[in-house]
């Protein structure tokens, strides 16, 4: 899970990470009123997760609480990149001296962890990595061994960091390297870590990967989970316990195993170039050894997308039983009654496969349809949701 | 032959007393797989009765080794206790440990791969993944034994249910070894280990490599593939229309970038001389045709 700005700022602060003091808005009126207790030159940001915000006009210094008010206005509500901006950030003008750039990160290559430390800040980070490396200092960390004190004097030595600043620099990247173990990150990123005009180093700008895997032991980050940007067919499957993501096209997925469901969005997608570009509407993984009422629930949400036009159900049993596929799929559909009008095009293999063969066939509902190969359903499918 | 598992594999099942450990202890053994026995802390001592195997269950994997003289473990402990698990099979020098358990933090799977390589004994495949079955064998995971016997084939991938679509797709041909290596961020056995195995293995012929979005594991295994693999593969590659920061399932099927992408995996595997199917059947296809069958 990615982290907001201002809930990557509180994790700083939760772990002595220095920040600066700032409030959230959701409205322009809770906007003016956090400039006003804050006092004199304030920042207004939007709260989205994806990069060039300041390019799109979401990030504006605003000199009075009046103003604050103006771009909070402006900035609520604004599309950046596709991502709708529901909340600012309002934070204190900083007097910045000097700006760094400081990251630690998962390094799945080299199967550990990873900082990276740069004295070149203030500018686009992956720029300095293409055009400058040798300003880009990589330091590998061993997961078993971790940051010790030695360790973090050594990394700030290595990105040169003045002398002035080495002490505060290290104390910030121990603090950090605590918040990553603690919280389960797998990237923690300043940027811009400041020196301000008066000697202080500050964690003006942070990004937080969360890992979801660790959720059984991090209660807290429950609460981080933004809502707001899941899609009503998405918050309906979470609730069922299943994996689905909703997509833009008009084939309804359901599969087994994440790497199946994967490659048959893409086998409808390649089959779907013959049809006038038809593309899969969501990707669905049932997990192993699903039963009926789990396969029941997929595919009731799946027929409940306005979006789809035919549906394809890709099982190859392996602790999954073809038989409890086949028998979700006519229970959801004796369940839906005439609700259900989509065609669905069912392809199994595997575990149980005779007798689950057998069971669509007896049911002989007409908007099933079998297919003996993957390929063979994939284009099938298309078909239909062209027609 | 075949690799990492065969004929002398010697397996114990940590979590065999839970759920997942016994319904797959019994599908193991029901397969032909040599299981002696089983780990779960504080159990140490009790007989399981796994259709009229008795199966002793020691508190650690030293016990279980010393008594039984197992060589491979397979762990299907919840996550909550995966890294203390293979952390315990470190320490007893365990020659294989196989990590079927799917949700373990990523901090937990660096933490046992780092503790693995420092200790210098102990090879780790997965977590998160299906398992490694050498047919006619031995059979440790979740894999279905009756896909397919035993051939020239060697199939290594990161997913689980695309490994028994290929299984299943050359079922008549047959397989050395096929090996589900798991999607995970990180992970102890990868493409490229399993790519130098296979070189090696007298019995495996041609090679047939499953990747999928996330990471760059592909692009390094064509760049070990141009360097070292005279023998043919075959890829499949998952997650062309994956969209942009959208997890789908896999912790590592993310794509962050345009490294990563389905496509920049497929490009760089080509290059490598590698033919790169657009459907799991079309690869199967392309194999069958180097093959000749």
């Amino acid at each position: 899970m990615d982290l907001f700005e201002y809930q990557a700022r509180d994790l700083f602060e939760k772990h002595g990470v220095p920040v600066l003091a700032a409030a959230i808005a959701t409205t322009p009126d809770q906007a003016e009123a956090a400039a006003r207790a804050i006092g004199g030159k304030v920042v207004v940001k939007a709260q989205v997760k994806v990069g060039g915000r300041g390019k799109a006009g979401g990030v504006k210094l605003a000199l009075d609480s009046a103003s604050a008010r103006e771009y909070a206005s402006a900035i609520l509500g604004m599309d950046i990149k596709g991502h709708q901006v529901r909340t600012v950030m309002i934070a204190p003008a900083a007097a910045i001296e000097t700006e760094y750039y400081l990251a630690i990160l998962l390094d799945r290559s080299h199967r550990r962890f990873l900082v990276m430390a740069s004295v070149a800040g203030g500018m686009d980070i992956e720029e300095v990595a293409r055009t400058a490396p040798e300003k880009l200092a990589k330091i590998p960390v061993s997961a078993v061994d971790g940051i010790s004190v030695a360790k973090a004097k050594e990394i700030v030595a290595a990105a040169n960091f003045p002398h002035d600043v080495a002490d505060q620099v290290s104390d910030v990247l121990l603090k950090l390297w605590e918040l990553f173990q603690s919280e389960d990150a797998t990237l923690v990123e300043v940027n811009p870590l400041v020196k301000s005009t008066d000697g202080k180093i500050i964690a003006l700008d942070g990004k937080i990967t969360l890992d979801d895997n660790a959720q059984f032991r991090q209660p807290d980050h429950a609460a981080l989970i933004d809502h707001a940007a899941t899609n009503a067919l998405e918050a309906a499957a979470a609730q069922k316990d299943l994996n689905y993501v909703k997509l833009d096209g008009q084939v309804g997925i359901i599969g087994n195993g994440a790497g199946l469901v994967m490659s048959t969005l893409d086998v409808v997608a390649y089959a779907g170039k013959k049809y006038g570009g038809v593309r899969p509407a969501n990707f669905l993984d049932i997990g192993g050894g699903a039963s009926a009422q789990v396969m029941a629930d997929g595919l009731s949400i799946i027929l409940g997308d306005i979006d789809v036009k035919s549906v394809f159900v890709n099982v190859f049993g392996g602790i999954t039983s073809c038989e409890a596929v086949a028998t979700g799929i006519v229970q959801a559909l004796e369940l839906l009654g005439p609700k259900a009008t989509k065609p669905i095009v069912v392809r199994l293999d595997g575990n149980n496969v005779v007798a689950g063969r057998a069971i669509l066939a007896k049911a002989a509902h007409p908007l099933i349809e079998q297919a003996q190969t993957m390929d063979g359903a994939a284009h099938r499918a298309a078909e239909l949701a062209a027609k | 032959m075949a690799i990492f598992l065969n004929k002398a594999s010697v397996v114990i099942v940590q979590g065999m007393t839970g759920s997942e450990g016994t319904k797959h202890t019994r599908r193991m053994l029901a397969s032909g797989t040599k299981v002696v026995g089983g780990v779960t802390p504080g159990k140490g001592g009790q007989l399981v009765d796994i259709d009229g195997h008795q199966l002793p269950v020691f508190n650690t994997v030293a016990q279980a080794m010393s008594a039984t003289g197992a060589n491979t473990s397979v762990v299907f402990v919840p996550p909550k206790f995966a890294k203390a698990a293979v952390i315990d099979a470190i320490d007893a020098a365990m020659p294989l440990v196989v990590v079927i358990t799917e949700g373990i933090p990523v901090h937990d799977a660096a933490s046992f791969y780092a503790y693995s390589v420092a200790k210098g004994c102990t090879r780790i495949i997965g977590p998160n993944c299906p398992g490694l079955i050498s047919p006619g064998e031995s059979n440790v995971g979740i894999i279905p034994a009756d896909i397919t016997g035993a051939g020239p084939i060697g199939l290594v991938s990161k997913s689980g249910t695309l490994t028994y679509q290929m299984m299943y797709e050359l079922g008549d041909i047959g397989f050395s070894t096929a090996l589900g290596i798991g999607g995970d961020p990180v992970i102890g056995t990868t493409h490229i280990d399993a790519l130098r195995a296979f070189q090696d293995d007298p019995q495996t012929r041609a090679i047939v490599m499953i990747g999928e979005i996330g990471g760059d594991a592909e692009e390094r295994a064509a760049a070990f593939i141009a360097q070292y693999v005279t023998k043919p593969v075959v890829a499949y590659v998952a997650g062309f229309t994956a969209p942009e920061g959208k997890t789908m399932g896999h912790a590592g099927a993310i794509v962050s970038g345009s490294s990563g992408t389905a496509q920049a995996k497929k490009d760089a595997l080509e290059a490598a001389g590698v033919k790169v199917g657009q459907t799991p059947s079309e690869s199967a296809q392309l194999l069958r045709d180097i093959l000749g069958r």
